[in-house]
């Protein structure tokens, strides 16, 4: 459906995107993932046809796209903040693109009615923008966006601007619709949660390159790199020389799944794979912190200051957790231990 | 079709929307933020290769703009210099500064600036209390007061000059009253400059301080200043760029006054531009009249300059709210005295002179009727027209219409070149240059202007001078800075983004300028049409000039009314000003209606 | 509400435009297809005929006439010099000996030998060989004084210009503008013929005297004078420049007729001028100008003059109203001027005086 091919943009002296190669199968739903400045956004334009590259290629449906002015490439782009026409109430704003490609009255009517309907505001058609909330908004621009039927529906921070309980409920239900309407959506976004319930693939950008993509269980099972890593909020990263099952690392001796290679690595360890013991049978920690996140899992972080190494994220749940300053003993499970790229 | 998704139920309540808590004017600066960021910059490569089409855009634009300056301002003007310092082919510099040595001329100078200067300290010093209570007080009847107070700045001056005449005057109201004649007095010129432009004040001014985020202030209160300091501290800096754009404004305005001195200064009192009209059409004496087109010219380019350069550092970073949330009914004695003392003002100031001119209009010879309307529809035997004085209505509005369409298309023309990118520096520069030139209309002389045309356009194929297309054009010259200036910020403020999505969603770019640019440019449209036509409806020192006697206008049909003895052709000067100020003053009410935003520099 | 205003806003003013556009347009074509059926007659304020006098001239030549005023005769004049050979009329009436020589220089008259000339004496043909002007009437401007005032007062009323420097008539008396008004400038050229290069000083012993000056003569008379309105003016000045047939018009009207007239002039402040008329330069109906300038000098319309413009015919034949041998005053020695130094000096003349007496 889309793929790009080696797309270089530079501004200035600033490379956005490096050489970037993608692919999105039809209805497949890709989320791309990436701090501020790792020119995710910059990616969607380039798709759009709002930018254009410096180099590489853009194929739309096995066709090159390069060089089509954005009003003709039929892909659909919800915008960061909405960009909704504040001239024109919310039918008319649904209305845009079929009317651009100059659908019948009735006909336009007819859908724009279905669409409302589909995003959860049935017969606000005359509303005008300035009455809607954020969430409205939001959901009046993903309906114009979706109306002219794009082969290929783009969407930058879908959720980025609402509160966190509306959040979590509209990304399910935005997977299920995109389910339901078979689309092929690439989606951009900064929080890892929402791209990993909503997405099939997930790719990861840094600094204008990609630095993983894969299914949401394989990008988090197995981290390419420490970015990778740290950006999907796993903070226990060391050094490791791994030899004969086992690693040797700041905190002692790990163990690793099999398979690893030996040789220097980068580790990582899950914070479910820290596990507390009596103070005798592990690696001497002091709690330094301890945080009640909340949410539905219940479940306790803990920071912990082992004797040697560097600082532990541990996780376990509230009936066990310690309080802040004891001192508890630390093993490891090797399944939840993972060989970073280099 | 509901049963998909229904995200209907879980609506959030909008208060609890992040976007929703966030002020109007920190969402604007995150999206300007946005737009700035790398992701919106060009690559070198492209801004050159878009440059090159955006800037031919931008001269295409211009081409009409300027053409229409250089025939209908710079070539009349250049005439009268050039008839009045050239001699037989001959150029002499040395008239220059014979007449600037002139004491008489020196005089009227030092007079000019003085009066001036005394207008605009006295608007000041009346207008910004006012200003103040329009933008923190929330009173009934504000809206329409606010309306009443920008009736004085549309009338024409000829008529504001009849209505303190009427008021001030010999045999005035003030004179039954109490036997007071302000009309030999410099005080009629001030108090009716104070009468024009008080709303200028109050609208820039005010404007500015309803949309300053009144948390400032009581920030600074918390950390320990009082009142006054946190006052003079926060919000005084933040106005002051703005107090002093206005106050440049009035200054020119009454630099530059023309039918107030005309009617109220009598041979006494004259500025330049009187000055300049006495010469040329009282004296001929035209070299002197070039000399003192050029002084005021000079003049008025200097404060246009620091005008621009203020308005700029105006445009700053500043806090700023939606004006509707800090009005607040008055609270305390003191509060509540400032309210009525103002309300004293505005109605002692700007609602009885108006008064006063319905009144006259009505008190005829045999006590009130309608006289002076009726005797306006016939032609009288000693009349100073050969039509009905009625017909110079139908004939302004018709003038001003036509001018407000040549200056709608010739400003809007300016201002889409303007805002439009590309071209790099020297275009840009060029641009910004013809910006500043077409400003030049509202600062010189009208006088000479409608002289020009009578002297320059009198030749194939420009022979213009019977034509009825002399009048509009003149007019079109002031309403032209007027339609630039309404519709400049809100072609800048459209957000390229909404064309872009609208690209995205299948419009091709004009028809994406069409959707979305023009919506939102309408309303300015109309309220640039508004002024423009008001403003050419009272044009008075060129169509002075160029009026046809079979075609007037009303307010050279006033000023000749006015001009002559009598008490029938008193009362039917004062008659067709009343029925000038319900014209203006409708479409005033009009505009406000339309107008919802504080967007535009007036 | 917004879109629905928009929409009715924007109708409303395309009507107007459409609608004012049109009129616009006609109303300048109605001017200009009469053009061959009517003479258009520029003049100042001051004029004035009877419409019998009108309806005959129709009668005669067919044509009819159309009257356009120009304001004071000096601003009249100049409208003619700007407005050279594209005039907004065919004759122009009102330029008088003290203004002549400008438009005479600029060409704005063309050449018309008016019939009845011969009738006219040689003294009051100023323009002799070319014709470009026609001299029509002829007066005196002479300072008027209000009798009642000066009776209340037991003030013996001024004769000659050096008594309206005397400390007596102080603040008493108003005149207009040289610039602009002919009663203020031959007044002007009054003082300067008298006192020659000392004009000056006499002017500045007038202004300490407190005599005050406003835009044009209507004003003066009408609103400042105290013995306008047949003695009963509106204004507190009893002395003012005006014309020498002045008093004579304050009893038009009276019943019954007093044994004086309630103003009188003073003999000595008087200047002789002559009033011209002339056929335009590029006028569009030029038969018709020229038959009106015929009329002009016709006994009916010389016979009418006095009472409606309240001076003097040149035709000798015209016989004088009754009320003008009554009650005017005949004056023999009026200051006079050669045109060829009024030309010479006007100018810097006003200009001196303006800065002495009026800044």
């Amino acid at each position: 459906m889309l793929r790009l091919d080696g797309v270089n943009v530079t501004f200035g002296d600033r490379r956005a995107l490096d050489g970037v190669d993608l692919e999105v199968a039809d209805h497949e739903t890709v989320c791309v993932l990436g701090p501020s400045g790792s020119g995710k956004s910059t990616l969607l334009r380039v798709v759009a046809g709002l930018q254009n590259p410096d180099a590489g290629r853009i194929w739309l449906s096995g066709q090159d796209r390069t060089e089509l002015p954005p009003h003709r490439r039929e892909v659909g782009l919800m915008f960061q903040d909405h960009q909704l026409f504040p001239q024109r109430d919310a039918g008319g704003n649904v209305a845009f693109g079929l009317r651009m490609r100059r659908s019948g009255r009735q006909e336009t009517r007819e859908r724009v009615a279905e669409l409302l309907d589909l995003v959860g505001l049935p017969g606000a058609q005359r509303r005008t923008v300035a009455t809607l909330s954020g969430g409205e908004q939001q959901r009046v621009a993903l309906a114009r966006a979706l109306a002219p039927q794009p082969r290929l529906l783009m969407l930058d921070e879908p959720l980025g601007q609402l509160d966190r309980g509306l959040r979590e409920r509209l990304v399910v239900e935005l997977r299920a619709l995109f389910r339901r309407l078979r689309t092929t959506v690439l989606a951009v976004t900064h929080d890892q949660g929402e791209a990993f319930v909503l997405a099939d693939r997930v790719v990861v950008m840094n600094e204008g390159r990609i630095a993983q993509a894969g299914t949401p269980l394989q990008v988090w099972q197995h981290p390419a790199s420490e970015f990778v890593a740290r950006f999907l909020g796993f903070d226990n990263v060391v050094d490791a020389t791994v030899h004969g099952g086992t690693a040797d690392t700041p905190w002692g001796r790990l163990p690793v799944p099999d398979g690893t290679p030996t040789g220097g690595c980068k580790l990582l360890v899950r914070p479910t794979g820290v596990r507390l013991t009596a103070l005798e049978d592990g690696l001497p920690c002091t709690v330094e912190a301890r945080t009640f996140r909340g949410g539905d899992a219940a479940a306790v972080t803990l920071l912990l200051q082992p004797e040697h190494g560097p600082r532990l994220e541990a996780s376990c749940a509230l009936r066990e957790a310690p309080e802040a300053g004891e001192s508890v003993g630390v093993t490891f499970d090797g399944r939840e231990v993972v060989r970073l790229g280099p | 079709m509901g049963q998909g998704v229904d995200l209907a139920r879980r609506e959030v309540t909008p208060g609890k929307d992040s976007r929703e808590g966030q002020t109007a004017g920190q969402q604007h600066r995150e999206q300007r933020e946005h737009r700035d960021s790398p992701e919106h910059r060009e690559s070198p490569e492209h801004r050159a290769r878009r440059g090159n089409a955006g800037g031919a855009l931008r001269l295409a634009l211009m081409a009409v703009p300027v053409a229409f300056f250089g025939l209908f301002f710079a070539y009349p003007v250049a005439a009268i210099v050039g008839r009045g310092l050239r001699t037989a082919g001959q150029w002499h510099p040395g008239r220059l500064g014979q007449v600037l040595a002139d004491p008489d001329v020196l005089h009227v100078l030092w007079f000019t600036v003085w009066q001036a200067a005394a207008s605009t300290g006295c608007t000041l010093a009346l207008a910004l209390p006012g200003a103040y209570v329009f933008a923190r007080f929330d009173f009934p009847g504000k809206q329409l007061l606010r309306a009443v107070v920008t009736v004085p700045f549309v009338l024409p001056t000829v008529v504001v000059g009849s209505a303190f005449l009427a008021l001030l005057g010999r045999g005035g109201a003030l004179d039954e009253w109490f036997g007071l004649r302000l009309d030999t007095s410099v005080w009629a010129i001030l108090l009716a400059h104070v009468f024009i432009n008080y709303a200028v004040v109050v609208r820039t001014v005010g404007g500015l301080w309803a949309q300053l985020d009144p948390r400032q202030e009581e920030a600074a209160r918390v950390l320990g200043a009082g009142r006054l300091t946190a006052w003079r501290r926060v919000t005084l800096p933040a106005l002051a760029p703005s107090v002093g754009a206005a106050a440049l404004i009035v200054f020119l305005f009454t630099f530059t006054s023309f039918g107030v001195i005309q009617v109220l200064g009598g041979p006494r009192y004259a500025t330049l531009e009187v000055e300049i009209y006495r010469q040329t059409a009282a004296l001929l004496d035209l070299p002197t009249a070039a000399v003192l087109t050029l002084l005021q010219f000079a003049a008025v380019t200097v404060l246009l300059a620091v005008h621009a350069r203020t308005v700029r550092r105006r445009q700053s970073a500043l806090s700023m709210v939606p004006a509707a949330q800090t009005a607040r009914r008055p609270q305390g004695r003191g509060q509540w005295a400032l309210l009525w003392s103002v309300l004293t003002v505005v109605a002692l100031l700007i609602v009885v002179p108006l008064a006063v001119l319905v009144e006259r209009s009505f008190n005829g010879q045999h006590g009130y009727g309608l006289e002076y309307y009726r005797a306006l529809g016939s032609v009288s035997s000693s009349a100073a027209f050969t039509v009905a004085p009625v017909a110079a209505i139908g004939n302004s509005l018709a003038y001003a219409a036509v001018a407000t369409c040549i200056a709608l298309v010739v400003g809007g023309l300016a201002a889409a070149a303007l805002t439009t990118r590309g071209g790099g520096g020297a275009v840009g520069g060029l641009v910004r240059g013809f910006d500043s030139m077409l400003m030049l209309p509202l600062g010189t002389s009208a006088v000479t202007v409608g002289f020009g045309f009578l002297i320059a356009l009198d030749e194939p194929p420009l022979d213009l001078r019977s034509s009825w297309m002399l009048v509009p054009l003149a007019q079109s010259l002031v309403g032209v800075p007027f339609v630039i200036r309404t519709m400049l910020p809100v072609l800048r403020a459209v957000d390229v983004r909404l064309r872009e999505a609208a690209a995205v969603l299948g419009a091709s770019p004009l028809r994406a300028w069409r959707e979305v640019d023009l919506p939102l440019v309408r309303r300015a449209l109309l309220v640039a049409a508004g002024f423009a036509f008001a403003v050419s409806l009272g044009e008075f020192g060129a169509t002075v000039f160029i009026a046809r006697p079979d075609a007037p206008t009303l307010p050279v049909a006033v000023a000749r009314f006015l001009g002559r003895a009598g008490e029938v052709n008193y009362g039917q000067a004062m008659a067709m000003s009343t029925i000038l100020m319900l014209v203006c003053a409708a479409t005033l009410l009009a505009l406000e209606r339309i107008r919802t935003d504080r967007s535009g520099e007036f | 509400m917004s879109k629905h205003a928009l929409r009715t806003t924007a109708a409303v003013t395309a009507v107007l435009a459409l609608a004012g556009s049109l009129t616009a347009c006609g109303g300048s074509d109605a001017g200009s297809g009469e053009d061959s059926k009517t003479v258009t007659l520029l003049t100042h304020d001051s004029f004035a005929a009877s419409k019998p006098v009108l309806k005959e001239f129709t009668r005669q030549t067919g044509y009819k006439i159309k009257v356009l005023r120009g304001g004071d005769a000096g601003a009249a004049v100049n409208q003619t010099v700007l407005n050279k050979g594209n005039p907004q009329g065919d004759v122009f009436f009102g330029v008088d000996n003290t203004l002549l020589s400008r438009p005479l220089e600029k060409g704005v008259f063309a050449p018309y030998r008016a019939e009845g000339l011969d009738r006219v004496p040689g003294g009051l043909q100023l323009d002799k060989g070319e014709h470009r002007v026609t001299p029509v009437d002829s007066g005196e401007i002479c300072v008027n004084y209000d009798r009642a005032y000066f009776a209340k007062k037991k003030l013996d009323p001024p004769e000659t210009l050096d008594d309206l420097a005397e400390p007596q008539y102080k603040d008493l008396l108003v005149t207009a503008d040289a610039a602009t008004s002919s009663p203020g400038l031959g007044f002007l050229l009054a003082t300067i013929d008298e006192y020659g290069k000392g004009w000056k000083d006499y002017w500045k012993k007038l202004k300490a005297n407190g005599v005050e000056v406003v835009e044009g003569w209507e004003q003066a008379y009408n609103d400042r004078f105290s013995g306008s309105n047949g003695g009963k003016g509106k204004g507190d000045r009893p002395l003012v420049v005006s014309y020498a047939s002045s008093p004579p018009v304050e009893v038009l009207g009276k019943k019954p007729l007093p044994a004086q007239a309630p103003t009188g002039i003073a003999k000595g402040t008087c200047f002789q001028q002559t009033e011209f008329a002339g056929l335009l330069e590029g006028a569009s109906n030029p038969e018709g100008g020229k038959a009106l300038l015929d009329f002009m000098l016709s006994k009916k319309f010389q016979e009418d003059m006095p009472l409606q413009m309240f001076v003097n015919p040149v035709r000798d034949d015209a016989e004088l109203p009754e009320l003008f041998a009554k009650y005017g005053e005949s004056v023999d020695d009026a200051a006079t001027m050669a045109p060829a130094k009024i030309d010479e000096h006007r100018e810097q003349w006003v200009k001196a005086w303006t800065s002495l007496v009026v800044k």
